[in-house]
């Protein structure tokens, strides 16, 4: 027994010493290399800082007014594009779900409806819509095909892992009674995934908001394109007029969806 | 549910009179506002390039293919910057957003007006706004270049990362603070052997999640000059070389997958 008392101390995360020391190297030699490909141009940073100052007195004071039209008319072709892309995407992703639906599906579907949504979800919504604004031309046809085409992946993986976790009994018993493939989907699928269908759907319309946003910067119309037009002739009380906007849709939209997706439940 | 008497006959309906001219009221109102829209859209849209679309997209595919192989040589420098813009924007963000989110959790805030609403506008604004748009705007600020990828990165992150880890802060178990409490330990005690083990696991979930969708993200950053792929991207669809493009496609979709395969593996080791 020795007389100096034995101080506790915190186990380390990791262990081994040794690894723990080559993770510390790695992620330090990781940090200096990165860091130093960077390449940093001061003068250009230093350049821009009035611009930056600039934007922050543009968000104390933002500009509604005098390119209101044009503002007023983004905002209302993005809640237009919105809502038809995800009216649009619903009505595509029920085929894909039910064919992405293990427990209902036979093979070969079940495969080509997962390859859908392998497509759909893997390119990000900007991607799309660069192809699409080139097969469509310019405006907002093209934005609601873009944000259509993702909603598919996503509406569709969800509903689909729904549906494969419901309530095998109901699906047994109408088939016992003889339903038809279009009864047993009736009456024992629809039952059972349209609450939670619902409320996915709504989560995606407030997505489908926030990507309307963006992929006006590449002509798909929408506030994204008044946005990038204001960043484009410097006008900084403008964008952060419509910076502003968006982030109160956002926050509105994602209220709404969440009161109503409580409800739902 | 509901019956009927016609005829002296008893019939069943799903839903009575007035659920049923409630049901049919919203609906209608419903697709009204949805042809509106439509409406809206068909008008502004130019219906002979539409037409043409097919024959569009059989020729985009026709010059999609075969990818311009060679051209991945040039680009491992452009794929090395998207790498980095995901990575240090997300360690960056982490670093932000650990104690924004002690600041807004209910639990830890401070005893002190206005912090958890200023901690939590903070982290809804970075949210609500794209990074696609924080880079927009910090490419006219900082210049083009992968720096302002970075800070885009970073910004929008911090709100993801603040928000998932404040509600994990908010739902740690009472009973180790209240031990803890009990010793005598002073606040950064509380913080260090109550709070910090129990969200640990939810913590590194949340950022290697984030890095994952940052990946993702820093592909496209380029698409408004602030590097990586996306600016390959970009020079490629403005000069029309659809090889390129194609090419572009397929490293982002491998670089994407990769990362995805990582994350859950990484999230699967942590949890």
């Amino acid at each position: 027994m020795t007389d100096t008392a034995v101080r506790w101390r915190r186990p380390p995360m990791i262990a081994n010493p040794w690894w723990r020391a080559a993770l510390c190297l790695g992620v330090g030699g990781y940090l200096v290399v990165a860091v130093g490909s960077l390449e940093i141009n001061w003068q250009r940073i230093v350049a821009g800082m009035p611009r930056a100052l600039e934007f922050v007195q543009a968000m104390a004071a933002p500009d509604f007014v005098s390119r209101a039209d044009q503002i007023i008319d983004g905002v209302l072709e993005s809640l237009t594009m919105t809502l038809v892309a995800t009216v649009a995407g619903f009505l595509l992703s029920v085929p894909v779900a039910l064919g992405a639906a293990r427990n209902i599906a036979p093979a070969p579907v079940y495969l080509f409806c997962r390859a859908i949504i392998a497509v759909s979800r893997s390119f990000q919504e900007i991607i799309i819509a660069i192809l699409l604004v080139a097969m469509l031309g310019f405006g907002p046809l093209a934005g609601v095909a873009t944000l259509a085409f993702a909603s598919i992946g996503f509406i569709a993986k969800l509903a689909a892992e729904d549906i494969e976790a419901m309530d095998a009994r109901p699906l047994e018993a109408i088939r016992a009674t003889g339903g038809s493939w279009g009864q047993v989907i009736h009456w024992a699928v629809q039952p059972q995934v349209m609450p939670r269908l619902a409320g996915i759907t709504l989560y995606r319309l407030d997505i489908n908001f926030r990507e309307s946003a963006i992929i006006g910067i590449v002509g798909a119309g929408g506030i994204g394109a008044t946005l990038n037009t204001a960043f484009d002739r410097y006008e900084f009380d403008t964008a952060a007029a419509i910076l502003l906007i968006i982030i109160a849709i956002v926050l509105v939209a994602e209220y709404a969806s969440g009161m109503l997706r409580a409800r739902l439940r | 549910m509901a019956v009927f008497t016609k005829d002296g006959e008893m019939t069943w309906r799903r839903r009575d009179r007035r659920a049923a001219l409630q049901r049919w009221i919203t609906t209608f109102a419903f697709v009204a506002v949805l042809m509106l829209c439509w409406q809206v859209i068909a008008e502004r849209t130019l219906w002979d390039f539409v037409l043409d679309a097919p024959a569009q997209g059989a020729d985009l595919l026709g010059r999609m293919i075969p990818p311009d192989i060679a051209y991945v040589q040039q680009l491992w420098r452009p794929l090395w910057d998207t790498f980095n813009m995901a990575t240090l924007g997300t360690l960056i963000a982490i670093v932000l957003a650990t104690p924004l989110a002690f600041l807004a959790a209910r639990n830890t805030t401070p005893r002190f007006p206005l912090v958890r609403p200023i901690a939590l506008l903070v982290i809804v604004a970075s949210r609500s706004i794209n990074s696609l748009i924080w880079a927009l705007l910090l490419v006219l600020i900082l210049g083009p270049g992968v720096l302002a990828g970075v800070i885009a990165i970073a910004l929008r992150s911090i709100g993801f990362i603040g928000k998932l880890l404040y509600e994990a802060i908010e739902e740690i178990d009472t009973k180790s603070v209240e031990a803890i409490t009990a010793t005598g330990a002073s606040p950064g005690q509380l913080r260090a052997y109550a709070v910090v083990p129990q969200i640990m696991p939810a913590f590194a979930g949340i950022s290697v999640y984030r890095w994952d969708i940052n990946i993702r993200e820093a592909t496209v950053l380029g698409l408004v000059g602030a590097g990586g792929l996306g600016l390959e991207l970009m020079a490629s669809v403005n000069t029309l070389a659809w090889g390129r493009v194609s090419t572009l496609f397929l490293l982002i979709l491998a670089t994407v997958l990769v990362s995805e395969w990582l994350s859950a593996r990484l999230r699967a080791a942590v949890t």
